[in-house]
Formats: C-alpha cells, sequence, structure tokens
C-alpha cells in the first residue's frame, strides 16, 4: 500500500512532466506544416492569409528577374496562400507594453500605499479589494472596456473605439492588482529593524522607502513586475474585445491590430491546413515567449529575493 | 523640502490606491446596475435557445466539476509528492515547472487540448472542455498543497512515525487533516478560478443554445456564451450577456469570499 501511494504521487508529479514536454511537441508537431513552408520568416513577415503568384526562380530572365509566372494545368496563374507572423507579434508586444507602461506606476503606488502608508485595518480592506479585482475573469474586463471603458478613451484620443491603446489600457486594468499584490509581498520582506533604524535617524516615510525597502526587495519588485509582464503576453478575453482582430500593423496608437492569442481565439475553429498549422506556429511562438519570460521572473529574480 | 517630497510621494501612492479601487467600483457598479436590470427568475429556469441561461450555468459547472475530479486529486498528490516524498533534483524542476505552468496562457492549453483532444475525436466536446480546465488547474493545486503541507510541523509527522504508524497512513491521518483548512481553501479559490476561464473553452467545448449532459458533444458554456452574446449587435443578447456575466461574477466572487472567510476564522 505504502508503495502503491507513493508511485501514484510520483507519477502525478512527473505528469506536469510529460504535460509540459507534450504541450511544447504537439505544438510544434501541429505548426510544422507552417514552419517547413514558411520557416523563420514567419516571424518577420507581415502578410496573413494573402495569395501571391508562385514565379518559376530557375526562369529568371531581363524582364522578369524574380522569375516567370507559373501556371497551373488549366493555364490559370499559380498562386500560393502566405501566412506571416508579424503583426500579432507586433500587436502583442505592444498591448503588453501600453499595459505594463499605464499599470506599473498606479501598482507601486498601491504597493507602497498597502506595505507602508495604510494603517493596518485600512491596508487589509484594501488588499482584499484589490485581490477581489484579481479575481475577476477576464472576460469581464473585456466587455466593461468594451461598453463603458473604450468610449471615455476615444473621447479623449480619437481614433477607434476598439484599438491597440484601449486593449492595452483595460490590459493594463487587470494586471495592475495581480501586479501590486505581488510587489506588497516582496516589499513586504523588508525587515522591521532596517526601517526602524532609518526612522530613528529621522528619515521621512519616503526615504525609508526609497533608500531601505526600495534597495532590499529590488529583486522580488522586478521579478513580480516582469512575471506581470508575463501574465499579460498571453491574455485573451480582456484583449480579444478591444483589439479589433483585423490583421493590420497599427498606424497609430488607436487604430486597431490583432495580437496572438486573440488571432487564436477568433481564428482557430475554422482553420484547417497550412492556416491552422499557421495558427498552431503562433501559439508554440507565444508559449515559448511566456516560458521563457515567467521562467526569468521566477528563478532569476525571485528566487534572488527569497 | 524633504516633508515635503515625502507628502507628494504619500498623496500620489494614496491617490494610486484610490484609483485602483475606482476600477473596482467601476466594473462591479456596472456589472450591477447592468446585470441586475436584465436579471429575473426567469433566466434561471429557461435555456438560451429561449433566451435564459439556465443550460450555460449548469455547463460551466459540470465541466468545471469535472476538471476538479481530475485535477484535484492528481494536483493533490503530486504537491504531496512534492513536500513529503521528493528529494534533490527531480522534485525541484517538477516544482518550478509547475510554478511556471500555473502563469502559462490559457490559450496555449487550449490549443493543446484542440491537437489532442477535439482533432482525434472529430470535434468539440465537453469532455475536451473539462481536460483543458483540468490542466490549467493542476499546478494550481500543487501549488496550494504544497504550500500548505510545507506549514505542518516536523513534530507531527515525527509523532506519527514514532507511533508505527506507515509513510502514507501519516500523511493522510495527520498531515493531511492539520493542513485541512488551507488545503480546503485553495481547493475553493482554484475552483473560482477555473469557472471563470474562457480561453480554454472557446475551441474545445465551444458552447452550444440547448440544455445537454452529453460530454461528448459540443458543451454549453457560460463564459463562451457571454462572448458570442456580447458581440452580437441585437441589443436583447447584449442584456443576456450582461446578466450573465453578472451571475458569473457573482459566483466567482462569493466563492473568494468564503474562501478568504474560512482562512480567517479557522485558519
Amino acid at each position: 500500500m505504502e508503495k502503491i501511494f507513493k508511485n501514484v504521487s510520483l507519477l502525478s508529479a512527473t505528469l506536469v512532466l510529460i504535460l509540459l514536454i507534450g504541450i511544447f511537441s504537439v505544438l510544434f508537431n501541429n505548426s510544422k506544416l507552417a514552419i517547413d513552408e514558411f520557416g523563420f520568416n514567419f516571424i518577420v513577415d507581415t502578410t496573413w492569409n494573402q495569395d501571391v503568384p508562385v514565379l518559376n526562380t530557375l526562369s529568371k530572365t531581363a524582364q522578369n528577374p524574380a522569375g516567370v509566372q507559373m501556371l497551373d494545368e488549366y493555364g490559370d496563374p499559380l498562386t500560393k496562400t502566405i501566412y506571416g507572423g508579424l503583426i500579432p507579434i507586433v500587436g502583442t508586444i505592444l498591448s503588453t507594453l501600453i499595459a505594463m507602461v499605464f499599470a506599473l506606476p498606479i501598482a507601486m503606488g498601491i504597493a507602497v500605499f498597502l506595505a507602508e502608508i495604510a494603517p493596518k485595518n485600512i491596508s487589509s480592506i484594501v488588499g482584499i479589494a484589490i485581490e477581489l479585482l484579481a479575481a475577476i475573469p477576464s472576460i469581464i474586463f473585456g466587455m466593461w472596456g468594451l461598453f463603458y471603458f473604450a468610449p471615455i478613451v476615444q473621447s479623449f484620443v480619437g481614433g477607434y473605439q476598439v484599438s491597440l491603446l484601449t486593449a492595452g489600457l483595460v490590459l493594463g486594468i487587470m494586471i495592475l492588482p495581480f501586479m501590486a499584490a505581488i510587489t506588497r509581498d516582496s516589499m513586504n520582506t523588508t525587515p522591521d529593524v532596517l526601517k526602524e533604524s532609518a526612522y530613528a535617524l529621522g528619515a521621512t516615510k519616503f526615504e525609508v522607502i526609497k533608500d531601505i525597502i526600495f534597495p532590499y526587495s529590488k529583486t522580488g519588485i522586478i521579478g513580480s513586475i516582469i512575471l506581470a509582464l508575463g501574465r499579460a503576453l498571453g491574455e485573451t478575453m480582456a484583449v480579444a474585445f478591444l483589439i479589433g482582430s483585423v490583421f493590420d500593423l497599427p498606424r497609430a496608437i488607436n487604430s486597431p491590430t490583432v495580437s496572438i492569442p486573440v488571432a487564436l481565439a477568433n481564428n482557430f475553429g475554422e482553420a484547417s491546413g497550412l492556416a491552422e498549422s499557421s495558427l498552431f506556429y503562433l501559439a508554440l511562438l507565444l508559449f515559448i515567449i511566456s516560458f521563457a519570460v515567467i521562467s526569468i521572473a521566477k528563478f532569476y529574480f525571485l528566487r534572488k529575493a527569497n | 523640502m524633504r516633508l515635503l517630497i515625502n507628502k507628494i510621494v504619500l498623496i500620489l501612492s494614496t491617490l494610486s490606491a484610490l484609483i485602483g479601487l475606482a476600477f473596482l467600483a467601476w466594473i462591479l457598479i456596472t456589472l450591477f446596475v447592468k446585470g441586475i436590470s436584465s436579471l429575473h427568475f426567469a433566466l434561471f429556469i429557461n435555456d438560451l435557445i429561449n433566451g435564459g441561461l439556465r443550460n450555460l450555468i449548469v455547463g460551466q459547472f459540470v465541466m468545471a466539476g469535472i476538471a476538479s475530479l481530475i485535477g484535484i486529486p492528481i494536483g493533490m498528490l503530486a504537491g504531496i509528492y512534492l513536500q513529503e516524498y521528493g528529494r534533490g533534483k527531480f522534485t525541484t524542476l517538477i516544482r518550478d515547472l509547475s510554478d511556471i505552468m500555473m502563469s502559462a496562457p490559457s490559450i496555449v492549453i487550449g490549443a493543446f487540448v484542440y491537437a489532442v483532444v477535439v482533432i482525434p475525436s472529430g470535434g468539440s466536446s465537453g469532455f475536451a472542455g473539462s481536460i483543458a480546465l483540468a490542466i490549467m488547474m493542476i499546478p494550481i493545486v500543487i501549488n496550494t498543497t504544497d504550500n500548505m503541507l510545507s506549514l505542518v510541523p516536523r513534530e507531527l509527522r515525527e509523532a506519527g512515525i514514532a507511533l508505527g504508524a506507515s509513510k502514507y497512513r501519516v500523511i493522510l491521518d495527520i498531515i493531511i487533516k492539520a493542513a485541512k483548512v488551507g488545503i480546503m481553501t485553495g481547493l475553493l479559490l482554484s475552483f473560482a478560478r477555473i469557472i471563470g476561464e474562457t480561453a480554454p473553452l472557446l475551441f474545445t467545448s465551444e458552447t452550444s443554445n440547448y440544455f445537454s449532459l452529453d460530454l461528448t458533444e459540443a458543451f454549453p458554456s457560460l463564459t463562451v456564451s457571454i462572448y458570442a452574446l456580447a458581440n452580437d449587435p441585437v441589443q436583447a443578447s447584449r442584456d443576456l450577456a450582461w446578466a450573465a456575466s453578472f451571475v458569473l461574477t457573482a459566483l466567482v466572487l462569493v466563492i473568494n469570499l468564503i474562501g478568504r472567510y474560512i482562512t480567517r476564522h479557522k485558519g
């Protein structure tokens, strides 16, 4: 019995490893078609679902330096469909960037407020409220953002209601509580003795925060920020309502575009063949990027902090 | 000057907290006002096809429930292994990977389940949706179990072993019991987390207008339907989406508050 229990629990633990390897290899296998077709060029190509003429590169002439248009068996021009991932990649990075720029100062403010400024009972009530904000499903943020937040943003900056900017801001509001909560936890690791010594020397609260708490919990805070960034990169629903889901590079901050998770969310069901494989390729890229970002946050910064 | 800077910074930081609270209030008030005005009793006895939410609420609970049936035992056993049996590099590796998976993009897990369950089985199903949610849940449960067991004092383990109990008896009868409250809370919160998920269900379970308990077919999902209804230009659909959002959020927040209450009063 003892042996069975131990082995079953070992098996359950190993399942995590199996799942992770499974996810990686399944995504890789399913994107093989697109990887073979487009290679790494996929990452820098801005065309999505466009037919281009197939050229015979062996028959270059002075008139046709790229090669002659190839024809199919009926004599019609032969075309192939091109998928490139640059637009969703750029959309993901830019929306995350906007979210971080917006959320970072506010989250730091909240963390400082919770850890240092507020009296204990207020801190715990506000802390619970902030954590409840973190528990609200992301689809609610998306819906609220689309119907109530985006029109207000639009009235200030013009452009479209569904845009990179509104998507980024709502994403920022969504990661705000998460970022604030884990940053506060990092700040709380500062020993009281250090703070009290500084106060005894006549330091103001701001000086204690700047010269004692920040330096002491710096790695933890950076780790928390990067972890929030990792969350933002992969967020789907809050962004899906607001980014517009069109495969165009954003011409301005207030014009619509698409991100990797949203491209997956809105196109996966109907796609097949090369289109589906290209979406898997995007999923694979997203998985690798967020895996890397989260690992750096957890194992470089947060571990060093503890 | 020093005092002035101090004052400014303190005000700015208090202001940030107010901004955070203002967003929470704004979202909750919107939900409440829009939700209450579209909410009526008939929503709970009719299915989506008749303009109600019954099948969606049941469907979401069934999928989250099945996900829990799969995810909780696996996650708890894995957590027990990490804390009670595991030693050395392998344990550290599993703990790290589980930590990473906890933050992995949920849409990617949806894509994974689409590839391994939906494509081979020929279509979306409640079963595929449940698997996707279970995969989301496992790392959360592992993390909770691992953390809660680490709080159990060493002496309890030693006392159990000294009485001649085998290790798994000590774990099941003493250690788990000692960490019961914490683990229960953690499980409750992880349930709250997955029941509000949309992205992993979009192309695994999809959703359905009809009441269904058949896990081999496209399955009614509250969240997926909210996404569809909210993007529908018809005002009645949008009102229904708000009512559904209100129900979902109330559910998630109530489970969260219960979890917090348990920790505070029994922990």
